[in-house]
């Protein structure tokens, strides 16, 4: 484990049950994505609309995990830039009437640029010091968006009602599920290219950079181009996960980015699993559905106990960081790594004289 | 020119209070090296007990020195049962503690004491002789208690064998286990003692800014920039940052940027000062080895 | 590669989905209502900034106990689902469609905050949900044109500004106005009001404007600024943290003024105790509602009714938050509705008398503030009445007035 401790992870060669653990991954994603392929025809119109919005969270947590979990740079600040995009995405379709669907990448790129551009500050800044910046840019950013003289433009504190989108060229769908498999196709590529970035030459410095930055540089990484651009990337996956956020929900206002939203992304990728790719998506899912958990398990207490739903909150999330610390992914990995030893362990005890 | 001095006496006394929690932060930071993001909860919840106390009829003082002591016992405990198990965990894993803990206490508070706002008494009296137009009997008296906690906490890690130890204990726990420091028990002192002084933040801040489960949310976040303004290892430094938050805020809303945006000013400031001094404006720079 | 047997089973699992689909459809007119039971539902902020209003969903919760206690209406139990939003818009947008959707409400009553609502009032108005007796001020919930299914309860903000203008108008013309308002919907309206008030008089008499977040500690600063502009009348619309500290900090920093506080923080118990009583003298508003902490309705009837409610259903809630009378009285409104559907709880139906409510009265409004809806009237309440502190209780004055 490392200074922050992040697990690495393991690389077994050895076989479980006939298959290598490769083959085991990528069955589990074959099925992952049947599963959620299925989803939108076999759950209510309410069910999709909430693992769309799992999806949603999974980009925007697959953005901070580059940038917190594989590069080390705390931020407290990322429902800025879902926010950002959110905006982006409201503007250009009620005032300047862009069809939905291309403004995601406007807003991505927006963002793109405005992470790059605060990350090149940000370089100078450190752990806790880079997380009150980045908690002054989530703080700061509801009230930009509230300032009077841009009202026109961004709707004020009323903020900016948008339609939702149909499905288009006459599919059988109806608009929950269309967006469901509109979120779920951008989200697959993203996912994608995050894998890709993370395991090329410029994840190995984002790593690099997070484990030994004094070391890296001396190896010749070019520490701040990797921080900045880092920044950016992990900026653009939020925005687009904010754009479609904005769509998926219809509505958005300063009151819906609050210091609250950037807080659960941070507890989504920890809990999720850092420096991990699918730790975004179980990380989303805590998200989205653990508080709606909480609230049903306080109402077992009786309705005098109307705001206790977030302590039990508060005592699930410390429940989960004492059953594992390094996250879901950090716990399976270590599931894992076991069952392959004693598979490997098994073999080699019954083969004698090997 | 009377409206600017009422600014700067009026930033004066908010960084009064700014200064005391960053106080307990950076108590916090000494003892473990984290940023404890319950802290202001904790200490709401310490003004909470206190304000029962009095409530059912103890005298201000007795109330003060009991809630200080259940606030002690309360952050030893929670080191100990809560925190101590995360210690080989990541610290991002400890962070999420922090955000748990936060929302339990805050979450208790509304759910006992209900949302209604409630009234804290002061222990300085209504018109005592050295209040002033700018600046009230209570506002003077807070700013004295936070110097002097400032006195006590310096004079406790540079002139007592207790304050090296726990200092020891935060910087290098290896080498300080083998010169025979309970590392584990200096954790737990640590948070005992930042308890306290959040206990005591919390009771100073509540006459001003009444008793309400949401109270310490914004004095946490000033004081949290306060306290890295001025660095986060230095006492000194803390309680400095603190006040210049204070009346920095006040300077911008007033005559800088108009008040719809004064968080933004206030913040970018800080920020731009972080940029140019990183470690704070009289934090320690740290040099690292390859 | 997908198996010739996953495919089948994929198929076979999407036709028995749509099918049952169609099965879940309601019954016909009457969602939400069985013979036992009508179900209805709510968001409010339970945590969050606004988590101090939750005290009027615990109130609504506790009225319709005691509905249900007296046999209900008609036999049928109200049952309320009041789920936490945090005052997040799209927590509600995703705690509205669990209601509407999986719960199947007939109706959603008095959701609270205005990006809330709206942010589901397209959604609700779509399906041809009621979207009944918002709880919020703010002026856009009366347009029954365009959203005829959503109807608000209280007086507006900006028709309680209007009610001040006028007053300033014709009793100090030349007054020099200073404004603190919380800086979002509820605070702006007030400003808005005001200003549409006054008229060409606004650009002269509004002499400073401040603002704050409820993230801001102390609003001392903007009281200090609000002083040196010279203003000698304030118009205060704060919630009852920021109200206690203005009303304090005016009075210690020496800033008499003509001082208009907002109704939502008029609380004799909880806002103007701490702040004060000798500081609160002089402060005037404009309510519709008897103050539950005023003494001078001490043998009141209806406060005694409310006293009793209270007593045996909110046994330790505290009696001076007015959140409390406030959903009472928004239940009981909609009991009266309800009674009046008899037994035709379609929501179209139950649209239809919520727009048919004549000169109905209530135990905590003021005396001769009634409730009036119509086909083009979706403002239930709209007349208020000016009150002055005396320094112990509310002295009415004027006669009752519509903004």
């Amino acid at each position: 484990m490392t200074a922050l401790g992040y697990t690495q992870a393991a690389a077994p060669t050895r076989q479980v049950a006939g298959l290598s653990v490769s083959a085991w991954r990528r069955i589990g994603l074959g099925a992952a994505l049947a599963l959620a392929l299925i989803v939108p025809f076999w759950a209510s119109s309410y069910h999709t609309f909430q693992f769309t919005l799992v999806v949603v969270y999974a980009i925007a947590l697959m953005g901070l995990n580059l940038l917190t979990g594989y590069n080390g740079q705390i931020s407290l600040g990322h429902g800025a830039f879902y926010a950002i995009g959110a905006y982006v995405t409201a503007v250009l379709v009620q005032k300047a009437g862009v069809p939905y669907w291309a403004t995601v990448p406007v807003a991505g790129l927006v963002c793109l640029g405005a992470g790059f551009l605060f990350g090149l500050p940000a370089l100078r800044l450190e752990g806790l010091y880079l997380a009150l910046a980045t908690f002054a840019l989530a703080l700061v950013t509801p009230q930009i968006l509230k300032f009077k003289n841009f009202a026109t433009w961004t709707g004020g504190v009323q903020g900016i009602l948008m339609d939702k989108p149909d499905a288009p060229w006459g599919l059988p769908l109806d608009s929950d599920q269309w967006l469901y498999f509109f979120c779920l196709a951008l989200a697959l590529p993203l996912f994608w290219a995050a894998r890709n970035l993370v395991a090329s030459r410029t994840g190995r410095a984002m790593v690099a950079i997070r484990d030994h930055p004094v070391a890296a540089a001396t190896m010749g990484v070019s520490t701040a181009l990797t921080k900045s651009l880092t920044f950016g990337v992990s900026a653009f996956y939020t925005g687009i996960a904010g754009s479609l956020g904005g769509i998926v929900v219809g509505f958005v206002a300063p009151d819906s980015f609050s210091i609250l939203l950037s807080l659960s992304f941070l507890v989504g990728v920890v809990v999720g699993g850092l420096a991990s790719i699918w730790g975004a998506l179980f990380g989303a899912l805590f998200v989205v559905f653990v508080p709606n958990y909480a609230d049903q398990i306080s109402d077992l207490l009786g309705e005098r106990a109307k705001a206790l739903p977030w302590a039990i909150y508060g005592v699930l999330l410390i429940a989960f960081m004492y059953l594992m610390p390094t996250g879901v992914v950090g716990m399976l990995r270590t599931a894992a790594a076991r069952l392959v030893e004693g598979a490997g362990r098994g073999r080699s005890l019954g083969k004698p004289g090997a | 020119m009377t409206a600017l001095l009422h600014q700067i006496f009026s930033g004066l006394a908010s960084g009064g209070i700014y200064a005391s929690v960053a106080l307990a932060l950076v108590l916090i930071y000494q003892a473990t090296h984290l940023v404890n993001f319950a802290q202001g909860e904790m200490a709401m919840f310490a003004t909470y007990i206190a304000w029962a106390l009095v409530q059912a009829g103890l005298p201000y003082w007795p109330a003060f020195l009991l809630t200080l002591a259940i606030a002690f016992a309360g952050g030893v405990v929670i080191e100990r049962v809560i925190i101590r198990p995360f210690d080989k965990a990541p610290v991002l894993a400890s962070v999420c503690v922090f955000i748990g803990l936060l929302s339990i206490f805050n979450s208790l508070a509304g759910f006992i004491f209900t949302y209604t706002i409630k009234s804290f008494p002061s222990p300085f009296a209504e018109k005592a002789w050295y209040g002033t137009r700018f600046m009230s009997p209570h506002e003077v008296g807070e700013i004295a208690v936070t110097l002097a906690m400032l006195v006590l906490v310096y004079a406790f890690f540079r002139f007592t064998p207790l304050g090296l130890a726990m200092r020891a204990a935060a910087q290098n726990p290896v080498s300080s286990r083998l010169v025979g420091i309970r590392v584990g028990w200096m954790l737990a002192l640590g948070w005992g003692l930042a308890a306290a002084a959040g206990a005591v933040a919390g009771m100073m801040a509540a006459p001003i800014v009444y008793l309400e489960p949401n109270m310490m949310g914004g004095i946490l976040l000033y004081g949290f920039a306060g306290a890295l303004l001025g660095g986060i290892d230095n006492p000194w430094g803390a309680v400095l940052g603190g006040f210049i938050v204070g009346v920095l805020e006040n300077l911008a809303g007033g005559y800088v940027v108009g008040p719809d945006l004064k968080l933004t000013a206030a913040l970018i400031i800080i920020v731009g000062v972080l940029v140019v001094r990183p470690s704070g404006l009289f934090g320690y720079r740290i040099v690292t080895r390859v | 590669m997908i198996s010739r047997r996953r495919l089948l089973q994929t198929t076979a699992a999407s036709a028995a989905a749509l099918a049952t689909r169609s099965l879940r459809a309601w019954a016909a007119n009457a969602p939400g209502v069985t013979d036992k039971e009508i179900k209805i539902g709510q968001t409010m902020p339970y945590s969050g900034p606004a988590s101090s209003y939750g005290a009027i969903g615990k109130a609504e919760l506790a009225y319709f106990k005691k509905v249900n206690d007296e046999g209900g209406i008609s036999g049928r139990m109200i049952n309320l689902l009041s789920l936490d939003d945090g005052y997040s818009p799209p927590k509600t947008v995703e705690q509205i469609r669990r209601l509407v959707e999986q719960d199947g409400v007939a109706f959603i009553f008095q959701s609270l905050g205005t990006p809330s609502n709206s942010a589901i009032q397209k959604y609700l108005n779509d399906r041809k949900v009621p979207q009944l007796f918002v709880a919020t001020g703010a002026t856009k919930w009366n347009d029954p044109k365009r959203f005829p299914w959503t109807m608000g309860w209280q007086p507006n903000y900006q028709t309680e500004a209007h009610i001040y203008a006028k007053y300033l108008l014709a009793d100090k013309p030349d007054a020099k106005i200073g404004i603190l308002y919380q800086n979002d919907d509820y605070g702006k309206d007030y400003v808005i009001g005001l200003k549409d008030g006054l008229g060409d008089k606004a650009k002269t008499m509004i002499v400073k404007e401040e603002s704050y977040e409820t993230s801001d500690p102390t609003i001392d600063s903007q009281i200090v600024s609000l002083q040196s502009s010279g203003a000698d009348t304030f118009l205060n619309a704060t919630t009852p943290k920021f109200a206690a500290q203005a009303i304090r900090k005016s009075y210690d920093i020496g800033w008499k003024s003509l001082h208009f506080l907002n109704n939502v923080s008029i609380s004799v118990g909880s806002v103007l105790t701490p702040a004060g009583l000798e500081k609160s003298a002089g402060v005037i508003t404009a309510d519709y509602r008897k103050d539950p902490t005023d003494p001078r309705w001490k043998d009141d009837a209806g406060y005694k009714q409310w006293l009793e409610f209270m007593k045996k259903y909110m046994p330790d809630a505290d009696l001076a938050d007015n959140d409390h009378p406030y959903g009472m009285m928004a239940a009981m409104t909609l009991v009266q509705v309800l009674k009046q559907c008899g037994n035709d709880l379609s929501r179209e139906n139950i649209m239809k008398e919520a727009a048919n409510l004549h000169d109905l009265e209530m135990p905590m409004l003021l005396p001769g503030i009634k409730i009036n809806t119509s086909a083009d009237n979706f403002a239930p309440i709209k007349q208020m009445q000016l009150q002055r502190f005396n320094g112990k209780t509310w002295e009415l004055f004027g006669g009752v007035l519509s903004g």
